[in-house]
């Protein structure tokens, strides 16, 4: 492992004020798809840094190849923090994402994504894309937990490139999985309330 | 050779003047072993009253008790730790407490996507750039830097950003942010780079040095904002009957006010041996600390009720509520240091 790594996540908690707050959802090493909102690049980093070190090392974030593959700096963090690079450009349809991310978990591994598709501008949340309902499909043993990040958007909001060091704060919820006959158009709907609820929690 | 000895002249001036003693002696220690032996004390006291049934205590207020107890430590700690490694250290961990103050303060303030770069600059430049200032002893520069220069910088850089929208509010609440949380507290360890007399210097009469160190006389303001607070709150609950303001802060009542004044001022008196003040002043000087401290505690107030949070909500409920501990320090730091430096000091 990267002697870097948990330097990395220090800075990233530090420069965020990230509080973690396990709501209805205890940290486990168990195989899951964290799911989130999506308003700033340091999202994914955050997020993974606020883990317990022993979940840290077993979750791999889901990141964009567009942005995180770009100038060494952001190829060498994505590296450290293990991401999973996915061309929102370029989908095949025999190399699908989904098929991408359960090849790359294997039977160890948990996800962060960020179902949303891209940093959201707005104030509420996005519709979310097809990804979770298809992962859940393929993979219903894995835990759907629905992950609620504040104020990040602020620490470094969308078109800027130098951080606010703000507090910000993160909310885990309950975990959730795919309904049997349960339709793609309610699942995403009752993926993304889950999330959309912890705000206010 | 002119030159020369035109170029070394104000070293040579420099050089002969007294620097300020920030040792810790023994007054210094005296006080901050009663400090620390008083908070020992409560830190049992304490314990012991967590341990009791719910009947007879009111689970709440311990709670609230310890925590407070608990940020006593922390601040003693910090004091003590900056003041044994020298006044560079002091100011930086007083820039540190700053620096996370007006993190709170941001966090809790909605500003926009135009504020951002208007951000970068308070958090980066201005905020380090002040305790640099009074590191180095630059009255002059660090007295208008945040007030002037900052207060003008702020409007100007949003103005840049293009978004008009609720301009002077969100001007304000940076504004307001810098000066309370950085430009006032910094006056606190700038009360370590003054030269301390024990009366007003006037010409022609020869100035006369306090013995004492200036560290002393910081922990006894600090000492004395964090009583004042104690006092105001108990006299509030003794015979508190006049709420002042009830929409800005229910249990603030001026009972509680002129009896924790007087009794800041009393303790103050007692404790003028710890000062340059003498017994005469050391009394009303300890007074208007305690004045500032309740403008302080209400201003904190009423930004909180403007936001309508009692706490902070979930974003800042996992750490300490710093600005809540320091916002009377912050409001009482540049009054007690104006009044040291004008009546007890040589000015320089």
């Amino acid at each position: 492992m990267n002697l870097t790594v948990p330097l990395l996540a220090a800075i990233a908690k530090l420069l965020s004020g990230a509080t973690m707050r396990w709501h209805e959802c205890q940290p486990d090493t168990c195989q899951r798809v964290y799911f989130a909102n999506h308003t700033s690049h340091l999202d994914a980093l955050v997020l993974w840094s606020s883990l317990p070190g022993e979940i840290r090392d077993l979750t791999r974030p889901v990141a964009a190849k567009d942005y995180w593959s770009k100038g060494i700096v952001r190829q060498y963090i994505a590296k450290s923090f293990n991401a999973i690079l996915i061309d929102r450009e370029e989908i095949k349809v025999h190399q699908s994402p989904v098929d991408l991310m359960i090849r790359e978990i294997g039977t160890s591994h948990s996800l962060i994504v960020f179902p949303e598709g891209g940093r959201n501008p707005g104030e509420d949340l996005q519709e979310f894309k097809s990804g979770l309902y298809y992962l859940s499909k393929k993979r219903p043993d894995l835990e759907l937990v629905p992950v609620y990040i504040d104020n990040l958007n602020r620490v470094l909001p969308r078109g800027e490139f130098l951080p606010v060091p703000l507090l910000s704060c993160i909310t885990v919820g309950a975990p959730m999985w795919l309904e049997p006959k349960e339709s793609k158009a309610d699942f995403l709907k009752r993926a993304r309330d889950a999330v959309r609820r912890l705000k206010d929690v | 050779m002119p030159h020369a000895s035109l170029s070394l002249f104000p070293f040579a001036i420099i050089a002969q003047l007294p620097l300020p003693n920030v040792r810790l002696d023994p007054r210094t220690n005296i006080l901050l072993g009663t400090v620390v032996g008083i908070l020992a004390l409560a830190y049992f006291v304490g314990r012991a009253l967590r341990r009791q049934p719910e009947s007879t205590a009111n689970p709440a207020v311990i709670r609230t008790l310890n925590l407070r107890i608990r940020a006593w430590w922390m601040m003693c700690v910090i004091l003590i730790a900056g003041l044994w490694l020298g006044p560079v250290a002091t100011t930086v961990l007083f820039g540190l407490v700053s620096f996370w103050a007006l993190r709170e303060f941001i966090t809790m303030t909605p500003t926009r996507r135009g504020d951002h770069r208007t951000l970068f600059w308070s958090f980066i430049v201005f905020a380090p750039l002040q305790y640099v200032l009074v590191a180095l002893k630059a009255y002059a520069i660090y007295t208008i830097m945040i007030p002037v220069y900052a207060s003008l910088f702020v409007p100007a850089r949003i103005a840049i950003s293009g978004d008009p929208k609720r301009f002077l509010e969100r001007v304000a609440k940076i504004q307001a942010g810098l000066l309370i949380c950085v430009y006032c507290l910094s006056h606190a360890p700038a009360i370590l780079s003054l030269v301390l007399t024990t009366r007003p210097t006037e010409p022609n009469v020869p100035v006369e040095y306090w013995e004492g160190s200036n560290a002393s006389v910081l922990f006894f303001f600090v000492l004395i904002v964090q009583l004042n607070d104690v006092f105001q709150y108990m006299w509030s609950q003794l015979l508190g009957k006049h709420v002042i303001a009830p929409q800005i802060n229910a249990s603030r009542t001026w009972e509680g006010l002129i009896g924790g004044t007087l009794s800041t001022m009393l303790t103050g008196m007692l404790l003028w041996w710890a000062t340059p003040f003498g017994p005469y002043w050391a009394g009303p000087i300890a007074g208007a600390v305690a004045l500032a401290g309740f403008a302080g505690s209400m201003t904190m107030s009423g930004i909180k009720r403007d936001r309508g949070v009692e706490d902070y909500g979930t974003l800042v409920s996992g750490h300490a509520g710093v600005r809540d501990r320091i916002v009377s320090l912050c409001f009482a730091a540049p009054v007690f240091f104006h009044i040291t430096r004008f009546f007890f000091s040589t000015m320089q």
